[in-house]
């Protein structure tokens, strides 16, 4: 789904007060000011831009906020009744927290794969065609479930029992049954919340290798604790940490970068020594 | 060998030793329970023993297709077709009425608005309902339906029926729905269903063979169901004409027809014992297998 937009429609769009789309550097601007569970400030002060076309990484100690953060890029803290956001997130320009917008076409837009492979307990081909059918997919379904499939590197071991529940397969499967269910229908933007816990070491490098090929198209947002896997595939890292001092446990971001920079030469003593720990 | 020798030679004894107490106890233990499910099993039996050598010899087509005898039909002709369709009828009735009140019943109970006070009351007057005397469903029907209607009817029969199917089907939707997983749930909301969408293409699909296993076992006790047919369907001996006439159905016939003088109306019932644990069983073995389809 790469975006060419001829020059002609751009100069209109722009004359009608409209940033075309590939001028957004930008597919996803997070301004979040906190995010609270009822009383509990999880996460303050943390600017993050998903740029278009990259892959962004999440990294940083367990509770600080990544998954907190990376769930309300997509609405999906909306089923935590206590969930309380304070700042705005913009996706290709438009507020998804503003009250006219419709957190179901937020989320059609904005896939999102979980940390648990959550599979339909129906069969694998329809796990795949589900965000197909939900969404009136005109083309061939079959063919792009195929597609699908192949892409999560998972058709060469289900083409043969495609009507087998999806719950069968092992977790590993699962997994990648989940990230062919989440590419199947296009999403603009992809969030993965640490997607590979649950995979080995073969099966994490055909997803990895799956989303370096998907940033050609997409756009994704991957938390992971393997930093690693954040510098193999992250073209910038979000480096996000938890602030004690005040009695609370608020995760907030500390530095954000290009990987190679962010790894090499961190600008913040917190991400050095949380680098240092990791490394060591 | 003692443990002592064990440890010191680094080889643990692992050979049986089937003198010890401890395996003792455990044979004796093991038998007992044997012996208690055998005893258990002997009244089953011998009612189905009893139901085959009794009612097994009637069986042929004109049992299916034929009225019951009136009064003294000495020939021994005569059926209890009337019976089967009246039974499948009003089971029928009562699972137009009981299958979709409580599978979205048990929706609500479940998913939907759990901890309502609607819900907390719904459920605990359920619970208090599978422990119903199942006569007094019939009382009810009776003040409620029959006198007003001035009439014994199938739809009577079929409404009382369904006051015990009811909190069945409920309270097992309700524990089906519940059995599938947040996980699952946030999947859904995450490819973009809606709240209507994730209930009718993801919680319910997954929930059908609880659902269903709850509904065959309501439907299979509602068949054999005989006090709240007694004030609402009373009985019939003619083919069923419309829904708003007495009817008969095999557990009254069983009733009426065992207590009577003649050699004929008894060997009927026997039969229609026989009939009614068939269909039971059908529903109870259908249960097993929807049940069982769950990965
Ligand atoms: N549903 C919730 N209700 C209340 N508090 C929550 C909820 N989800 C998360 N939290 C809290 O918010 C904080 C951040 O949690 P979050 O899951 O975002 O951390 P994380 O960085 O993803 O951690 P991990 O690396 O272990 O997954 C934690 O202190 C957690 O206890
Ligand atoms: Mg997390």
């Amino acid at each position: 789904m790469t975006m060419t937009i001829d020059p002609q429609a751009t100069e209109l769009m722009k004359n009608a007060g409209i940033t075309p789309r590939s001028e957004l550097v930008a597919a996803i601007e997070a301004d979040v000011n906190k995010i609270y569970y009822g009383d509990f400030l999880a996460v303050r002060d943390s600017h993050i831009a998903i740029e278009k076309g990259k892959i962004t990484g999440f990294i940083g100690p367990s509770g600080c906020g990544k998954s907190t953060v990376l769930r309300s890029l997509n609405r999906m803290n909306d089923l935590i009744p206590i969930f309380r956001l304070e700042g705005s997130v913009t996706f290709l320009g438009q507020d998804i927290y503003a009250p006219n917008i419709d957190p179901v076409l937020v989320r059609r837009n904005i896939g999102m794969v979980f940390q648990q492979p959550n599979p339909f307990s129906m069969s694998i081909f329809e796990n795949v065609a589900f965000g197909l059918r939900l969404n009136r997919y005109k083309g061939n379904v079959a063919d792009k479930v195929e597609q699908s499939l192949r892409r999560a590197g998972l058709w060469e071991e289900v083409k043969d029992k495609l009507k087998q529940n999806g719950l069968s397969l092992s977790g590993g499967q699962q997994q990648r049954l989940c990230i062919a269910r989440a590419i199947a229908t296009d999403p603009t933007v992809l969030l993965m919340d640490e997607p590979c816990s649950a995979l080995d070491p073969i099966a994490t490098r055909v997803v990895e290798e799956l989303m370096l090929e998907l940033k050609e198209d997409y756009t994704v947002a991957i938390v992971t604790h393997n930093m690693q896997q954040a510098q193999r595939v992250a073209d910038t890292t979000a480096f996000f940490s938890v602030d004690i001092s005040k009695g609370g446990r608020t995760g907030f971001l500390v530095e954000t970068g290009p990987t190679k920079e962010l790894f090499s030469n961190p600008k913040q003593e917190l991400t050095r020594n949380y680098l240092a720990g990791e490394f060591s | 060998m003692s443990d002592a020798t064990a440890i010191r030679s680094g080889v643990p004894d692992l050979t049986r030793k089937p003198g010890e107490r401890r395996a003792l106890t455990d044979k004796a233990f093991t038998t007992f329970l044997w012996v208690m499910a055998v005893i258990a099993s002997v009244p089953l039996f011998s009612v189905l023993y009893m139901l085959i050598a009794k009612g097994g010899g009637k069986i042929s087509l004109s049992l299916f297709t034929e009225l019951p005898p009136a009064g003294f039909a000495l020939d021994g002709s005569g059926g209890i077709g009337n019976a089967i369709i009246g039974t499948l009828v009003m089971v029928g009735i009562a699972s137009l009425i009981s299958i979709p009140v409580g599978v979205l019943g048990g929706l609500v109970l479940g998913l939907i608005a759990p901890d309502s006070i609607l819900a907390k009351t719904t459920r605990f007057i359920a619970k208090m309902l599978t422990g119903f005397p199942s006569i007094l469903a019939g009382v009810f029907v009776y003040a409620a339906l029959v006198i007003v209607m001035k009439t014994y009817s199938a739809v009577a029969g079929g409404i009382g029926l369904s006051v015990l199917m009811l909190p069945t089907i409920i309270l097992t939707a309700e524990q089906a729905v519940r059995m599938v997983p947040q996980r699952m749930k946030d999947a859904a909301i995450g490819m973009g269903c809606t709240p209507t969408q994730t209930i009718w293409k993801v919680v319910l699909p997954t929930a059908i063979p609880g659902i269903l296993t709850g509904i065959m076992l309501a439907v299979a006790g509602a068949a054999g169901e005989s006090a709240p047919l007694l004030f609402t369907a009373l009985f019939s001996y003619y083919w069923m004409s419309s829904l708003f006439e007495p009817t008969a159905s095999l557990s009254i016939l069983i009733f009426n027809f065992s207590s009577m003088p003649f050699e004929a109306q008894i060997e009927l019932a026997w039969t229609a014992s026989l009939i009614l644990v068939l269909i039971v069983l059908i529903f109870n073995i259908l249960s097993r297998i929807v049940g069982r389809k769950r990965v």
